[in-house]
Formats: structure tokens, sequence, C-alpha cells
């Protein structure tokens, strides 16, 4: 029985596969992830060129004269030694014999110097003027100046020597961390973008009429397996396309491809398990999506369904990263073991922890669900799909009409 | 072809009792019992929404009933012998940009068919039935009637023991409904075991041996052809020259008047007492007629009767299922 279904489900998996390689739309679904690039490439670029000639503040130094060209002289001494973009200071006012300068209606005022900020008072008690925000940013670093500027006669600032070291326990822990979430972030975009497709997967056969025949000739089951393994196959041909294109830009451009920090698992380990755990989650989510797509009978609905189904894919995301940053929590552990969560937990966990068992368990566990949810999936569509027959607006002379007549 | 058991040797390749399904509280097929002997062609009648489609699908073991044993081919799951059985479902459909024979190879693939010895076959098929010229294009480039026969093609490319086609003269013109009726013949020949559902009468009574009529989800006759005809008396076509006078008393108060013509069922006496009736009566006989009932005229009173007593059911009984409201 078992080898029927299977050889039931490679005949459905190749129609699938066959159909929808050689089919136009392939195209667009391998040129699918260029458009966020570009996109978000693109809106990045100018977004960045927007904040750098838009955003450059200014503090204005209103101090005695000789104070402030002792500040200024500061500032250009530390400027360049500390970290982050300084603001340039700009003298707004040398007041002299305590007269008071009115620093928030200069703040007020000099919009077309984007002053951020005013210094006055004197070196020795000087007040930031400044949004609460900036003001926490550079309290320290005013206070920092104008030690320097109260210094008689400063000194040039001592050379450190540098003994770099490959790695520390507090690096290594928040690299992998960044592993972890470059692994799950990749495993969200892919699944993602398999989930329309595999969301309108039983609305072809629907839209054919060929589903009464499959569901005559093969166990329904076969029919699900078939076609999520199809869109499985498909996927991976996209990832081999998406893989072999980055891969060849990255060195056309002359660069080492990028360097994440190693997985606890290791590297080899940590992709054939990011392989696994793809192939998981996507057939988890898949068989879901092919259930619920299953009941829908037009493309309008599959849209209609769509906005849901991803609003889900969001949520198992977001709480498997959640979930990365409260290792050892309940929270955690419910990420780990429920189902559509599990694969993004399970890879995280290959980027922070060496033990490779819970992998295995994880997957056994994950399989089990991909059948119990085929099988549940094949049940609920045998149950609301097969109900009717060809619409009939009314019953022979013979009997009386009946309302959404089950099948003559 | 297909070599998942040997072929089916019962007396009965399809046995039903008590079949009934429910959709939404309404109950679509309510007790149908079918049995089909081996090798015959057996229709089942009866008109749109009767239940037809419903017990097909059942039979098929597409939905499982909600009472009611099945046994097909021997086995009471019918999906264990999915691949011995050829459906044409009564929506057609098929891969549109699919090739015919491609079409036709994988409807055998689904059937157990290795995929080389489907396309061989497919192709083979298509020349048979003179449509060899279209294995190599799309589904979507044949006309319906094409792709109708294509399909039913691949209905019976993997030479099953049992065929069941729902609806299978919809949509054809009469020459190819011709055709699908010698097909149909060729295949009860071989000793191959059809089931069809039709609710146009006519090709049944050429084809079927046997008949099950559906009304109101129920099975008021199931039998030979010839049983369901018997149900009825034969039917008397009278002429006569005198348009009135005593002779009118001989004839059944039910006597409908055609044209020139008297239609009415032979009494039970015979018509021996009729004929002296009319002579003495100065009917001027021009032309009398007896004809055994046809299919036709059995099926609208089976049916009818049906419909007549399932009414009479819901008006005494409106809890038992409303096929107005569906409850």
């Amino acid at each position: 029985m078992i080898r029927t279904k299977l050889e039931a489900a490679w005949v459905i998996a190749r129609r699938d596969f066959v159909a929808v390689i050689f089919s136009k739309t392939f195209l667009f679904f391998l040129l699918g992830p260029l458009f966020p690039i570009v996109v978000g490439g693109m809106a990045g670029a100018i977004g960045a060129q927007v904040h750098k000639d838009l955003d450059k503040p200014v503090i204005g130094i209103a101090l005695p004269a000789p104070e402030a060209a002792r500040m200024m002289e500061a500032q250009r001494a530390l400027g360049d030694a500390m970290p982050g973009d300084v603001p340039g200071f700009v003298v707004l006012d040398t007041p002299w014999g305590g007269r008071h300068y009115d620093a928030r209606a200069a703040l007020a005022g000099h919009a077309e110097q984007q002053l951020a900020a005013v210094v006055s008072g004197s070196l020795a008690r000087p007040v930031l003027t400044a949004t609460p925000e900036r003001a926490r940013m550079w309290q320290g670093m005013i206070a920092l100046f104008a030690a320097r500027a109260q210094s008689v006669a400063p000194g040039p600032l001592p050379a450190v020597a540098v003994d770099e070291v490959a790695t520390s326990a507090a690096k290594q822990q928040s690299g992998q961390i960044a592993t972890a979430q470059a692994g799950q972030v990749l495993l969200f975009l892919l699944t993602m973008l398999l989930a329309g497709m595999v969301l309108s997967n039983l609305v072809e056969e629907k839209a054919n009429k060929i589903i009464e025949v499959l569901a005559a000739s093969i166990p329904l089951d076969a029919l699900f397996l078939g076609k999520l393994f199809a869109m499985l196959g498909v996927s991976l041909v996209g990832i081999a396309v998406w893989g072999t294109g980055w891969g060849a830009l990255v060195l056309a451009g002359g660069k080492a491809l990028p360097v994440m920090p190693v997985p606890a698992v290791g590297w080899p380990m940590f992709l054939a398990l990011g392989f696994l755990y793809f192939a998981m989650a996507y057939l988890l989510l898949g068989s879901l999506y092919l259930a619920i797509g299953g009941m829908a009978t037009t493309v309008r609905e599959v849209q209609t369904l769509a906005m849901p189904a991803t609003m889900l894919q969001l949520m198992v995301f977001f709480f498997a990263s959640f979930a990365l940053a409260r290792p050892g929590t309940w929270i955690e552990a419910v990420s780990l073991v429920f189902p559509l969560s599990s694969p993004f937990a399970m890879l995280a966990r290959a980027a922070r922890d060496p033990a490779l068992w819970p992998h295995g368990a994880a997957l056994a566990w994950q399989v089990l669900c991909v059948a119990v949810m085929v099988r549940l999936g094949a049940h609920l569509f045998r149950r609301t799909v097969m109900k009717s027959g060809p619409a009939r607006g009314r019953r022979g002379g013979l009997l009386r009409r009946r309302k959404a007549a089950p099948s003559a | 072809m297909v070599t998942d058991g040997a072929a089916f040797q019962g007396e009965w390749p399809i046995e039903a009792e008590g079949l009934v399904k429910r959709f939404d509280g309404f109950t679509a097929v309510d007790g149908v019992d079918i049995r089909v002997p081996r090798g015959a062609i057996y229709g089942v009648l009866g008109p749109n929404g009767a239940g037809k489609t419903t017990t097909l699908r059942m039979l098929l073991g597409i939905i499982d009933p909600d009472a009611g044993v099945r046994r097909v081919l021997g086995h009471e799951r019918p999906t264990d012998v999915a691949r011995r059985i050829g459906y044409l479902p009564e929506e057609r459909g098929l891969y549109p940009a699919m090739k015919a024979s491609e079409a036709i190879a994988f409807l055998a693939a689904l059937r157990g068919v290795p995929l080389r010895q489907g396309r061989k076959r497919a192709r083979e098929l298509l020349d048979e039935h003179g449509l060899g010229y279209a294995a190599d294009r799309q589904i979507r480039q044949l006309s319906k009637g094409m792709a109708q026969q294509v399909q039913l093609l691949g209905t019976l490319v993997h030479q099953p023991d049992l065929v069941v086609l729902d609806e299978p003269f919809s949509g054809l013109d009469a020459l190819n409904q011709g055709k699908l009726e010698r097909m149909i013949r060729s295949l009860a020949d071989r000793g191959t075991t059809v089931l069809f559902s039709t609710h146009v009468i006519a090709h049944a009574e050429r084809l079927c041996d046997r008949v099950a009529i559906i009304a109101g989800g129920k099975v008021p006759f199931a039998g030979l052809v010839d049983e369901a005809r018997d149900r009825l008396r034969p039917q008397v076509r009278l002429e006569t020259r005198a348009g009135d006078g005593p002779w009118r008393r001989a004839l059944p108060a039910d006597a409908r008047r055609e044209g020139a013509f008297w239609h009415f069922a032979l009494p039970e006496s015979g018509v021996e007492p009729l004929l002296r009736a009319l002579i003495e009566g100065e009917a001027g006989i021009l032309s009398l007629s007896i004809e055994r009932a046809g299919l036709h005229d059995a099926f609208v009173a089976i049916a009818g009767e049906a419909a007549a007593r399932a009414l009479e059911e819901n008006t005494s009984n409106p809890e038992a299922g409303n096929p107005e409201t569906g409850r």
C-alpha cells in the first residue's frame, strides 16, 4: 500500500515539477528575489544619501571668547579619535561679563544651520541645551572636550599599541547569534517565496476539473505528498539558480564570499541541517497551505487566503526570532517543539549549540508532524471538496428543487 | 495491463447495499442497493439531482458512505482496486498544456502503468480511434469533443476490469455518441463490466442489459431492462374512422387522443375483448398496434411514482429532509 502511494505521489510530483519548471511563471519565480533586493538596495542608497545630505547636526558654542577658542581646539584634537560621527562645532556667541545667552531661542531660530545643541555657561560648568536623546548622546563627549579645553598644556594623545585576537568568548557568542539570525531569515525568505505557489497549487486541478479523476485514481494523501515534493523540487532548483547567481556575482565583483561567524556545529553540518530544516519548514507550512488552499476554488479565493497565510508565516518567524534571544526559557522550549516554528528554532540552535542529537530528535518529530498534517489535509480536502457535483440550477421536473444540490 | 492482481473472476464486480450519503443534513442518497454482474453494461438512470453521481462516487471510494456497505471487484475499499477501474467523471478535465498522448499516458500512470508503456499505448489508442494526428497537440488546442474522447481513452488505457462513466454522452454530438456506444459495446464484448449513468434513456435502452433507476436518492427499480418495461402494460395505438360511438366505452378512462390516434395501456382483459368491443361498437378500425412499453415510459412511471412517494414522505415528516431547503 505504501509502495502504491509512493508511486502515485511520484506520478503527481513528476507532472507538477515538469509543468512548473517549463512554465513562464517559473522565470518570474526565479526573478522574484531580485525585485526586493533591487528595490531594497535603491531605497537604502537613496535613504543613506538623503540622510547624509540632510542630517548634519552642529553644536553651537556660546562661551566667552577664550573658552570658545579652546573648545573648538579640543574638538579638532579629539574629534578624529572618537568613534562615530562627531558633530561640527560653530561659535554662536562669546558672551562676557556674566551675560546670559538664550540657548533655547538659538535652537529655535537656527534651522538653516541644523543647530542641534548649544553649549553655554563656562568650561568649568558647561550647560548643554538639546533634546533629551541628543543630550544623553553628547553629554559625555562635551564633558570630555571641556576637560581637554580646560587643560593648561594639553599633550598629544598617546599612541595605543594594538594586540588583535581572532575571537573572544563574547564575540563568538554574538557571532553565532548573528549566524543563527541569518539562518532564520534565509529560511523564512525561502519558505515565504513558496507560500503563494503552494496555496494556489490545487486550484489548477479544480479549475481543470481533473481533481475527481485524481481522487478516484490515487489516495489523496499521495496527491498531497506528490504536490509538496514537486514544489520542494522546484524550490531546490530555484535555490540552486539563486545560489549560483549570487556566487557568480560575488566572484565577478572580485570579492571573497562574505564571512559569517562559524556556527557551533561547524559549517558543513550547519549547511546540511539548514537544507533539512528548510525542507521540513517548507513541508510543514506547505502541507498546511495545501490544505487551506485546497478549499479555495478560484484564484481570487486564493488571493484572499494569501494574506492570513503570510501573517501566519510572519508570526511563526517572529516567534522563533523572539525565542532565539531567550535561550533556556520555556519560550525557547515551545518554539523548538511547536511544529511550524521548530525548523527555525532548531536551525538557530545549530548555530549556538554543538550537540547533534537534538537535531535527530527534532527532524523525526517534524517528519511525524508532516505525515500527520498531510493526512489531515487530505482528509479535510476529501470532506470538503468532493461534497458536491456540478452546479445545477434546477432539478428535473420529477423532483423538487434542492438548494445547493449535492451532485446528481 | 495492470498487474496488481488477477482479473476479477467473481460474479458481481459491484455490490452495494443500503448506501446512504448525507450532506449538511440533506440526504442525497438514501439506501441505494445495486448489484452489477460481471461483463454487463449497467445503466444508472435518474433525473438531474437524483443522486447518481454521489452513488458512483461512493462506489469508487471518492467519498465514503455514511451507512451501507459496498464491494467493488471483491474489495470493500474501492481505492484498493483503483488501478483496475476506469472512471470518466461527469465534469471532464485534463491539464490544458499537456499533449493529448501525454495526457493519456499521465492517466495511465495514475493507474500504475509505467510511463513509457503508457505513452506507447496512448499513441496506439489515438491511432486506433482516428485521433493519431492530434497526439502531439495540446489539450487546449483540441475541440471539446476531441478532448472528451482523449479523456475517455485515458479512462480505458490501462484496460480496466470495471469502467464507470458518469453521463458519458453529455457534450458529444450525435456522431460521437454513436461512436461511444460502439466503444461501450466492444468493452462489454471483451468482458469488461461497464457502469454508466445517464438521464437520456435512449442510450440506456440501446446499450444496457440492466438498469437501476434512482430518484430522490432511492432506487425504486433495479433489474433487467425488460423487467422495467414489463412494469407497464403494453401500449395500444388505435386509429378509427368513427369519431364517436358506443365503441368509446371500450377505451380505458385514461386513454388520450393525439391527432388521429388514441393511446392507452392495453386493458388487463387482453386484446381480444378489446377488439370485439371496438368492432361491435362500430369504431371502424383503420389501424391498431400494440407495442411493448419503452424504457422511457417505464422510467417516467417508476421515477415519477418514487418522486411522488418522496414528496408524500416529506410532507408527512418535514424533519426527514427537505430538498428545497437542503435541511
